[in-house]
Order: structure tokens, then sequence, then C-alpha cells
């Protein structure tokens, strides 16, 4: 069991993921200063959108869209820095074997 | 304090995306030479649980609230450089994924909330374990002052980066981004100590690896 440890820890990630509906909506530390001090209206919008503010487009439960953007965000990131670093450690593990 | 397009003038884009490409390159250097095998799975779940957490957003003083940032316990458990590629990943993925972050602001995000949230916390948490001893109490000390200077310095430089490109005068929006991320980095301090604990009970071994 020992060796699946990340397995496990994995699975523990994506249930954080799922309790993401829960999270507060008011303004984080930066979008509450931008409005205190006048600067909010400054910022863009991204030019296209994919999951825009992690919430999966196109599904009309609004709790259902956010876990499912976490979900993959988390699946998507698990892949993206292991599948890194799995490349980066390639050429000495060759060199190992 | 994902920075949106918008905020930042031509210069200090151009200077952050400078800045965080040598960064990034240099990590990507430097883990590829000294990256141990143990460690790339550890790579995979930081970053997913970083990003899974930076979901939760909790309410802090006066109808404002603030998410977990992650780069102290990726620097604890793995080293600086690992923890500035782990964090590049995530910003990348919310400023392309989830419009998290604009495009053009994303050299600062990674300056911000990789590079300088990433260096601060190590060595802070080296500085505790070094006085303290490796001890169980050296070790949860050190994750709760480096997390919590982690997101006060990286506030810290948002808040600069925003007074130098016009957005807003140095002596408004410096003391407010610094106040507001003092409250946040104690929530960081709590939960990078809490992971620590947990690692500390079940896989002590990965604190005894190499940090990169």
């Amino acid at each position: 069991m020992k060796s699946k440890w990340w397995l496990i820890s994995l699975l523990v990630c994506l249930a954080v993921a799922c309790i993401s509906p829960l999270a507060s909506s008011s303004p984080d530390g930066l979008e509450r200063v931008a409005e205190d001090k006048g600067f909010l209206e400054l910022g863009q919008d991204a030019p296209y959108q994919v999951i825009a503010d992690y919430v999966f487009p196109g599904i009309a439960n609004e709790a259902l869209a956010t876990i499912l953007a976490g979900i993959i965000g988390t699946l998507v990131l698990f892949g993206a820095a292991y599948g890194l670093a799995w490349l980066l450690t390639l050429k000495r593990r060759r060199a190992l074997a | 304090m994902h920075i949106p397009d918008g905020l930042l003038n031509v210069a200090t884009v151009a200077t952050t995306y400078v800045v965080s490409a040598g960064g990034v390159g240099g990590a990507v250097r430097i883990v590829n030479k000294k990256l141990g095998e143990k460690q790339v799975p550890l790579m995979g779940i930081l970053a997913a649980f970083i990003f899974a957490a930076q979901m939760l957003n909790f309410p802090i003083a006066g109808g404002t609230s603030g998410h977990f940032l992650g780069a102290a316990l990726a620097a604890i458990l793995l080293g600086p450089w690992a923890a500035v590629l782990i964090m590049s990943c995530v910003l990348i993925a919310q400023c392309l994924i989830f419009q998290d972050g604009g495009l053009l602001a994303l050299g600062a995000n990674i300056f911000n909330m990789g590079l300088v949230a990433s260096f601060s916390a190590y060595y802070i948490y080296r500085l505790f374990t070094w006085l303290m001893g490796s001890t169980r109490k050296g070790t949860l000390a050190g994750g709760f002052a480096a997390a919590w200077a982690s997101v006060f310095l990286a506030s810290v430089f948002c808040a600069v980066e925003l007074a130098v490109s016009g957005t807003s005068p140095f002596g408004v929006v410096v003391p407010a981004m610094a106040g507001v991320h003092a409250l946040i980095g104690i929530i960081e301090g709590l939960i990078t100590t809490a992971v620590l604990s947990l690692v500390l009970a079940t896989r002590a071994d990965l604190l005894q690896l190499q940090r990169i």
C-alpha cells in the first residue's frame, strides 16, 4: 500500500475539489483592494473563455459545474506536473538502467 | 491575488515576463539535474492539491475572502526550485483554462506567487529549523512562519507592481494589500502546518528527501 500513497493523496485532492461549491464567493484580497481603491474597472476579461471562473460551461447546476471544473483542473495539474517531473528525470533514469 | 490584465503597464509586464522566464528556465535546469525518482509523484500531487485547495476561498473579515497559495508547502517539501515549477504549472493552467489571472499579467503572477513566495518561504523555513532543529516543533513553527511570510511578501510585490504601473498610488495600494494578506497569511500558515503534521504522522520520510 505504501507505494500507492500518491493514489490515496490524489483521491483526497479530488475530494477537496468536490467541496469547492462551498467556497466563499466574496471578493479575494486583491479584488477587495481594487474595489475599495477604485481600480477594479481597469481589469480586463480574457479575450477567450475555456472554463471561465471555474464554472464548466453549459451546465445549469452551478455547484455541479464548479465540481466538474475542479475535478478537471485537479487531474490536469496532476498529469502536467507528474509528466513534467517524469520527463525531467527520464535521462538519469535511463542512465541508471 | 491573481492579477488580471489591464492593471499593469507595458514596462512592468515586460520586466516580470523576463524575470519569470529566467526563473522558470533555471528551475527546469536545476530540477532536471537533481529531482529524485521518489519526488516525481509528489510533484504531481502537490500541483493537484494546490489547484484544488486554491478553489476553496474562505471568508476573512469584512466581506473579503482569501485562498490557500501553497508555494510554502511545496518549497518546504520539495525545495524552492521544484516549488517554482509546481506554482508555474498551476498559474499557467489557471490562466489558460480557467481565465484566472491575465495572459499579460502571467509573468507578474509567476514572479509573485511562484518565485517570491517559494524562495521567501524556503529560507524562512530553513532559518527556523536551523534555530530550533529539525524537530516536529521546528518544522511546524517554521512552516507557519514561512507560509505567512510567503503570502504577505507576494502581496507586497503585487502591490508594488500595481503602484509602479500607475494603477494606484504607492501609499494606498501597498498598505491595503499588505493588511488584507497579513490576515490571509494566518490561514495559509494554519493549512500549511496541518498538512505538514499529516505528512510527519504518515510519511515523515518525505521530509528527509533532498530539497531542490
